[in-house]
C-alpha cells in the first residue's frame, strides 16, 4: 500500500464539501424557483442579480438578505485545515463546530424568517422588526446545508466516531436528517397547528374543547343514539378488521404449510391482487355487487320481494371491503412465520405424547404469535388508514380518514381539526404497535438454531383441515369475484340501468389521436396516468436507496444510539400515510421548505411511506450474507463505501429489485397520502379515480382501474422475470422452486416483520 | 419424591423399507434388526446412509413403506408418534423457545395423564437427573448449548419411555464438551437401564458409548457388532475404513484349511483366519497400529521404503511407500532410529489383519 503524502494539501472529503457548499453559496438560486429547476429558464430570467433566482452571495453582495452574510466565511473555514492531518484533534473540532454551526444557522433563519418577517416574537424583540422576508429555501440552500451537514459528520469520524468512518458517520447523519425533516418535523408541526385556532393563536382550551368533541367520542350509538364518534368508529372498524383478516391470514398460510394443498403456488399468486389494487377498487366492486343497484342486492331483493336497500354502505360493506383488501397482507405475514416455525418442534412435541391437536394449540400457536402480531398490527393500520373505501362505501359510517381529509379540503378547511383528527389516528396506530410489543413480551420465538432437523410439518386435524379448506374456498372464490366484477363492469355502459357491453370508458379515457406533433393523448385519464408513471420512477430507486442505506447500518453497524436510530425508522412504519398526507400539507406549504402544489412533495411522501419496505427487504437479504464477506473485503483494503459499493450492493441484486417493483407499485396504487397532495399539474391516478367516483362516473373509474391493474401486472411479470434469472448465489441453484416462487413476495415478505403501514 | 425409572423394551424392524416421495431410490432399504431392551445401540454411517430415517420410523415420525416395526415385543407400525412411548432428542434440542425450562421439562408429562403434584416433582426429579433442578425458571434462550442439550435429555427421560432415541445430540457442541456428554449420556442409560438408539456419524463417538454398533451405507446395514468386533474384524472394506483408520492390501488366497487361510501378499506368505473366505482374490485391512516396521527383508514382511516419519508426542507415525501404494503405520516406540529414506518392511503379526471380501 502506497502511503499517502498527507501534509501536502487539504483532505480530498473536506474539498469536495467546501467545493459543493460554495457552489450553493455563489452559484445556484437560494430560494425555491417558480419553474423547474433543471429547464434552466432561472439562466435568462435575471441570474444572478435578479431576486428570485439570485445566488446567496449576490444577494448579500447587493445588500440584501443580509442574514446570509454569515455563512459565507463559515463555508471557507474548513480552508483553514490545509496541511492538517485528519487524525489532528483540530481537524475533527474545526469541522464538527463548523458543519454544526452552519447546520444551526440555516435552519435558524429558515425557520426564524419566514413570509411576514421574523416568525417568532423574541427575534423582533431582539433586532427589531424586520421588514424584509424571504420564501421557501431552493437548489442552493440545500447544497449548502447537505454540505454544513457531510462537514459536521466529517468531523465526527475525524474524532473516532464509528471507527472514524467518513461514509458510514455520513450515511447515519443523512439518514437521521431526512427521516427527521420529512417525518419527524412534519408530525412535530402538525402537533404545533393541532393548538392552533381558526384566528392563529395557540389555544389549549380551544384543542381541549375539539379533542374531546363529542363528534369524535361521543358513544350515542350504544344507547340507541343515531351515531358513535369517528374515532370509536375507526377503532372499532380497525379492530374487526384487524381480527378477521389475521384469522383468514392464518387460515391461508395453514393451508399452504400444513394440509399437503397442492395449489399453494395459486393462492401465492392471489397474495399479489392487493398490492397491484388499488385499495378503493375493491369497494367499488362490492358497490357493483351489492349497491343499490348492485347485482347481487336487485337479485336477492327480486328474489324476497323487498325493495332493495343501501344496507352495503357504512359498516358491512366497509368491513367486506377491507377484510377482502387486507386479508392477502396479513396471509404474506404470516406465511413467513408459519413456515418459520421449526418443524422439529412439533415433531418433539409429538414425541412427547402430544396429539396433533393439542401440538398446534400448545406450540405451533404460541410460536407464530409475532406474525399473528404483526398481522393484526399491519392490518389494523391499513385499515385506520385506509381512505378509498371509506369514501366510496363509508355512508353514513364516519371514519377519521375521510373525516381529516373534509377538514382539509372542505367548505370549513379547519387545519387545527384535521391535525386533531391526525393526532387521533397516530394516537391509536401507536397505541397497537406499543400494544403489540407488549404483548410479544421479551421471550425469544426464534426456533431455527444451529444445525437443523430435516423435518416435516406435521398435518392438521382432520376437522380443523376441512373447516380451513371451506373458509379458504369461500374467500378465493369471493376474491375473483371481485375481480371479474371489475373487469366486466368496465365493459358495461350503466351498471344497473343499461348493462350492455361498450367501450365507451375506455375510448374516453385513453383515446388516442393524431394531431401535426405526433401522438395526441386525448382521452382524458392520460395527463394523470403520465404523472403517475413518471413520480413512481423517480420515487422507485431513490426509495430503494436510501431503503438500503439504511438497512446496511443498521445490519453492518455498530454505533452509539442505533437502537434508538432503529427505533425512529420502526416508528415510521406505524404512522398512517393519512397522517403524513396531513403533516406534509401543514408543514410543507410554508417557507423554509415550501413544497405543496410540486412534484417533489409527492416523490418525497412516497419516498418516505415505503422506505421501511425498502429496509426491510434490505435487512432481510443482508442478514443471509454472511458478514465475513465485508470483513474480507476490508482486510483487502478496501474502504466501507467500496465495501458497498463492490460486495454488498451485488449481494443484494434481488432485494433491490424487489424494492423497486415495490416502491414502484405502491407509488402507483396509493392515495392516503396523495389525496392531500395533488394538484391540479400534478394530478395523480388514484385522486383521478376518485375524484371521478365522487362525481358517479363509475364506468371510467372502473376502467381506469382495470387499466391500473393490468399494467402493474405486466410491471411485475417484467421484474419477475428479471430477477428471476438474476438470482445469484447458492440458494439459486440448487433450483429450488420456493426461492423464485414469487419474489414480489420477496419483498413483501419482508415486509410484514415489522409493522409497515400501507394503506393507499 | 419422584424418581425416573425405565421401562426399557426392545426394538424390531422386520423387512423395513421407506421410500420418500416420489424418488426412486430407497432411504433405508428392507432393513432387519433386532435391539434388546437396556441397550445402547448407535446407527453409524456417512450422511444419506439412512440412519435418520431408520430413527424417524422407530419414533414414528416417519411411516414405513413397507415392513414391521415392533416395540417390546408389540406392533406400532401404524401409529403415529404421539401414540408411541418412545421420546426423542433431536439434534437441534427444539426446546420450545416460549416456554421455561420447567415447563418444556413438564410439556408431555402433562398429556400422560400425571396429576399437576406428580407433574411438578417428575420434572423435579428430572431435573435433578441432568444437574439443572436450579435452572427451572430460565429460557432455554438463557442457557448454553450444552444445559440446553441437557433439559432435553431432561425432557425425555421424565416420560419413562420403553425407547429414548438421540439424533446427532452432540453436534451442537463443541469439542471439549462433547465427550463430556457422551459420557453423562452413557450414564444416565447405565443407571436407569434405558434402551436408548443413538445416531451419530462420528466413529469414535460411536465406539466410546455404545453396547453395540449398527454400521448402514447405502440404505442397507453394513455391520451390526460391537464396538470391538467393528474394529477388529470388519466384515467389508466400507466398515474398515469407515471405522477408524486401515491400510487396504490386495492379496490372494490361495489355501483354506478349516478357519486358517494360506494367503499370499506380494513376497510375503502369511496364515490368517479364514473368516469364510474362499480361495481366489482378496482385501487384508490392517490398522496402522497393527502394523510393524522392522528390518528390511525380514521374512513373512513386505518390503518398503520409508518416506515420512512424523513425531506427534504419544507415538511416531511412518508413511511407507510399497508396492501396494503408501501404507500408514504408527508406533508407540518413540526413541526409534529410522529416518525417512531408508529401506524398511512391514510386518504383519497374527492378530491384526483381517481378511475381507474383494
Amino acid at each position: 500500500m502506497r502511503v499517502r503524502t498527507a501534509t501536502s494539501a487539504l483532505h480530498p472529503t473536506v474539498v469536495l464539501w467546501t467545493a459543493v457548499g460554495l457552489v450553493g453559496y455563489a452559484l445556484l438560486p437560494w430560494y425555491g424557483l417558480e419553474s423547474n429547476f433543471f429547464t434552466l429558464s432561472w439562466l435568462v430570467d435575471g441570474y444572478p442579480l435578479d431576486d428570485d433566482v439570485a445566488p446567496a452571495l449576490f444577494l448579500v453582495l447587493q445588500g440584501e438578505k443580509l442574514w446570509l452574510a454569515p455563512l459565507g466565511p463559515l463555508l471557507l473555514a474548513p480552508l483553514l485545515l490545509s496541511g492538517r492531518r485528519k487524525s489532528d484533534p483540530f481537524f475533527g473540532y474545526l469541522l464538527i463546530a463548523v458543519g454544526a454551526t452552519g447546520v444551526a444557522y440555516v435552519l435558524l433563519q429558515g425557520f426564524g424568517i419566514g413570509l411576514r418577517g421574523f416568525e417568532w416574537p423574541w427575534l423582533t424583540w431582539f433586532f427589531g422588526e424586520l421588514d424584509d422576508r424571504q420564501f421557501g429555501m431552493g437548489w442552493g440552500a440545500l447544497l449548502v446545508s447537505g454540505a454544513f451537514l457531510f462537514l459536521f459528520t466529517l468531523g465526527l469520524a475525524a474524532r473516532g466516531a464509528v471507527a472514524g468512518d467518513e461514509f458510514v458517520v455520513g450515511s447515519i447523519g443523512f439518514v437521521v436528517a431526512v427521516v427527521a425533516i420529512f417525518i419527524f418535523m412534519p408530525i412535530g408541526q402538525m402537533l404545533g397547528s393541532a393548538l392552533l385556532t381558526q384566528e392563529g393563536d395557540y389555544s389549549l382550551p380551544v384543542f381541549l374543547a375539539k379533542f374531546s368533541s363529542g363528534r369524535l367520542w361521543s358513544l350515542g350509538c350504544l344507547s340507541g343514539g343515531p351515531r358513535c364518534g369517528v374515532a370509536w368508529n375507526s377503532l372499532f372498524l380497525a379492530i374487526l378488521v384487524g381480527a378477521m383478516t389475521t384469522a383468514l391470514g392464518l387460515v391461508f398460510a395453514l393451508v399452504v404449510t400444513r394440509t399437503g394443498f397442492r395449489y399453494g403456488a395459486l393462492l401465492r399468486a392471489l397474495t399479489v391482487l392487493p398490492i397491484i389494487t388499488p385499495p378503493f377498487v375493491i369497494g367499488l366492486a362490492i358497490i357493483l355487487l351489492f349497491g343499490l343497484s348492485g347485482a347481487i342486492n336487485l337479485g336477492f331483493a327480486e328474489l324476497i320481494g323487498v325493495r332493495p336497500t343501501r344496507w352495503i354502505y357504512g359498516l358491512p360493506g366497509l368491513l367486506i371491503a377491507q377484510v377482502l383488501a387486507f386479508t392477502p397482507i396479513a396471509f404474506l405475514v404470516m406465511i413467513g412465520v408459519v413456515e418459520g416455525v421449526s418443524p422439529s418442534m412439533e415433531e418433539a412435541a409429538q414425541t412427547l405424547r402430544a396429539n396433533r391437536w393439542q401440538t398446534f394449540i400448545t406450540v405451533s400457536l404460541p410460536l407464530m404469535r409475532p406474525g399473528l402480531a404483526n398481522a393484526f398490527l399491519l392490518s389494523f393500520i391499513e385499515s385506520m388508514a385506509d381512505f378509498g373505501n371509506p369514501l366510496v362505501l363509508g355512508g353514513n359510517f364516519d371514519v377519521l380518514s375521510t373525516e381529516i381529509f373534509f377538514a382539509i379540503v372542505g367548505a370549513q378547511y379547519d387545519q387545527a381539526q384535521a391535525a386533531i383528527l391526525a393526532l387521533v389516528l397516530l394516537f391509536f396506530t401507536l397505541g397497537a404497535f406499543y400494544a403489540q410489543r407488549f404483548w410479544l413480551g421479551k421471550k425469544s420465538y426464534t426456533t431455527v438454531s444451529g444445525k437443523g432437523d430435516a423435518g416435516v410439518h406435521p398435518h392438521l386435524p382432520a376437522t380443523f383441515r376441512n373447516l380451513v379448506f371451506g373458509v379458504a374456498a369461500v374467500w378465493t372464490l369471493f376474491t375473483l369475484l371481485i375481480y371479474v366484477t371489475i373487469f366486466y363492469g368496465s365493459f358495461v355502459k350503466l351498471w344497473g340501468v343499461d348493462f350492455s357491453l361498450t367501450f365507451e370508458h375506455y375510448v374516453k379515457a385513453f383515446s388516442i389521436g393524431w394531431n401535426e406533433f405526433g401522438i395526441h393523448w386525448r382521452g382524458s385519464a392520460w395527463s394523470s396516468f403520465w404523472t403517475t408513471m413518471e413520480i413512481a420512477l423517480i420515487s422507485a430507486p431513490l426509495t430503494a436507496a436510501i431503503g438500503l442505506l439504511t438497512a446496511y447500518l443498521l445490519v453492518r453497524q455498530n454505533f452509539a444510539g442505533k437502537d434508538t436510530f432503529e427505533f425512529a425508522t420502526m416508528l415510521s412504519f406505524a404512522i398512517p400515510g393519512t397522517v403524513i398526507g396531513v403533516s406534509y400539507v401543514i408543514a410543507f406549504n410554508v417557507p423554509p421548505i415550501e413544497l405543496t402544489g410540486t412534484g417533489i412533495i409527492l416523490v418525497l411522501s412516497f419516498i418516505f411511506r415505503n422506505m421501511p419496505v425498502g429496509v426491510r427487504a434490505g435487512v432481510a437479504s443482508m442478514s443471509q450474507i454472511d458478514r465475513s464477506l465485508d470483513e474480507s473485503s476490508l482486510t483487502l483494503g478496501a474502504n466501507s463505501w467500496q465495501t458497498f459499493r463492490k460486495v454488498v450492493l451485488p449481494l443484494l441484486r434481488p432485494a433491490i429489485l424487489a424494492a423497486l417493483v415495490y416502491s414502484f407499485v405502491r407509488a402507483m396504487t396509493a392515495i392516503s397520502a396523495i389525496i392531500f397532495l395533488v394538484s391540479a399539474q400534478y394530478d395523480m391516478s388514484t385522486s383521478y379515480i376518485v375524484g371521478r367516483v365522487e362525481n358517479n362516473e363509475y364506468g371510467i373509474a372502473i376502467a381506469y382501474s382495470a387499466v391500473l391493474i393490468g399494467v402493474m401486472l405486466a410491471v411485475i411479470g417484467l421484474m419477475q422475470l428479471a430477477v428471476g434469472s438474476r438470482m445469484i448465489g447458492r440458494r439459486g441453484l440448487d433450483g429450488d422452486l420456493a426461492q423464485s416462487r414469487t419474489n414480489v413476495s420477496q419483498a413483501v415478505v419482508a415486509r410484514p416483520q415489522p409493522a409497515i403501514s400501507g394503506g393507499g | 419424591m419422584a424418581e425416573i425409572r425405565s421401562n426399557a423394551a426392545s426394538v424390531e424392524f422386520r423387512n423395513v423399507t421407506k421410500i420418500y416421495g416420489n424418488s426412486k431410490a430407497p432411504a433405508v432399504n428392507d432393513i432387519s434388526l433386532f435391539i434388546e431392551a437396556g441397550k445402547l445401540v448407535t446407527l453409524l454411517g456417512p450422511s444419506g446412509c439412512g440412519k435418520t430415517t431408520t430413527l424417524r420410523m422407530i419414533a414414528g415420525l416417519e411411516m414405513v413403506t413397507s415392513g414391521q416395526i415392533l416395540i417390546g415385543g408389540a406392533d406400532v407400525t401404524w401409529l403415529p408418534a404421539t401414540d408411541r412411548d418412545v421420546s426423542m432428542v433431536f439434534q437441534s434440542y427444539a426446546l420450545f423457545p416460549h416456554m421455561t425450562v420447567t415447563q418444556n421439562v413438564e410439556y408431555g408429562l402433562g398429556f400422560s395423564g400425571f396429576g399437576r403434584k406428580e407433574t411438578a416433582e417428575r420434572a423435579r426429579a428430572g431435573l435433578e437427573l441432568v444437574g439443572l433442578s436450579s435452572f427451572g425458571d430460565r429460557l432455554p434462550s438463557q442457557l448454553s448449548g450444552g444445559q440446553q442439550q441437557r433439559v432435553a435429555v431432561a425432557r425425555a427421560l421424565v416420560l419413562e419411555p420403553q425407547v429414548l432415541l438421540f439424533d446427532e445430540p452432540l453436534s451442537n457442541l463443541d469439542a471439549k464438551l462433547r465427550r463430556r456428554v457422551r459420557e453423562e449420556i452413557r450414564e444416565i442409560q447405565q443407571k436407569l437401564g434405558l434402551t436408548v438408539v443413538y445416531v451419530t456419524h462420528d466413529q469414535e463417538e460411536a465406539l466410546a458409548v455404545s453396547d453395540r454398533i449398527i454400521v448402514m451405507n447405502n440404505a442397507v446395514i453394513a455391520q451390526d457388532g460391537t464396538p470391538r468386533e467393528l474394529y477388529e474384524e470388519p466384515a467389508n472394506a466400507f466398515v474398515a475404513d469407515f471405522i477408524g483408520e486401515a491400510n487396504m492390501f490386495q492379496c490372494e488366497v490361495v489355501s483354506v484349511e478349516g478357519d486358517s487361510a494360506t494367503v499370499h501378499l506380494g513376497p510375503a506368505v502369511l496364515k490368517l483366519p479364514a473368516r469364510g473366505l474362499k480361495p481366489g482374490p482378496a482385501k487384508l485391512a490392517a490398522r496402522p497400529s497393527r502394523l510393524e516396521i522392522g528390518e528390511p527383508n525380514a521374512p513373512g514382511t513386505v518390503p518398503g521404503t520409508l518416506e515420512k516419519v512424523t513425531y506427534v508426542g504419544s507415538h511416531l507415525e511412518f508413511v511407507v511407500a510399497t508396492e501396494f501404494g503408501e501404507v500408514f503405520v504408527i508406533s508407540p516406540d518413540v526413541d526409534t532410529a529410522l529416518r525417512a529414506g531408508q529401506p524398511v518392511s512391514i510386518g504383519f503379526p497374527e492378530r491384526g489383519p483381517v481378511l475381507i471380501t474383494d
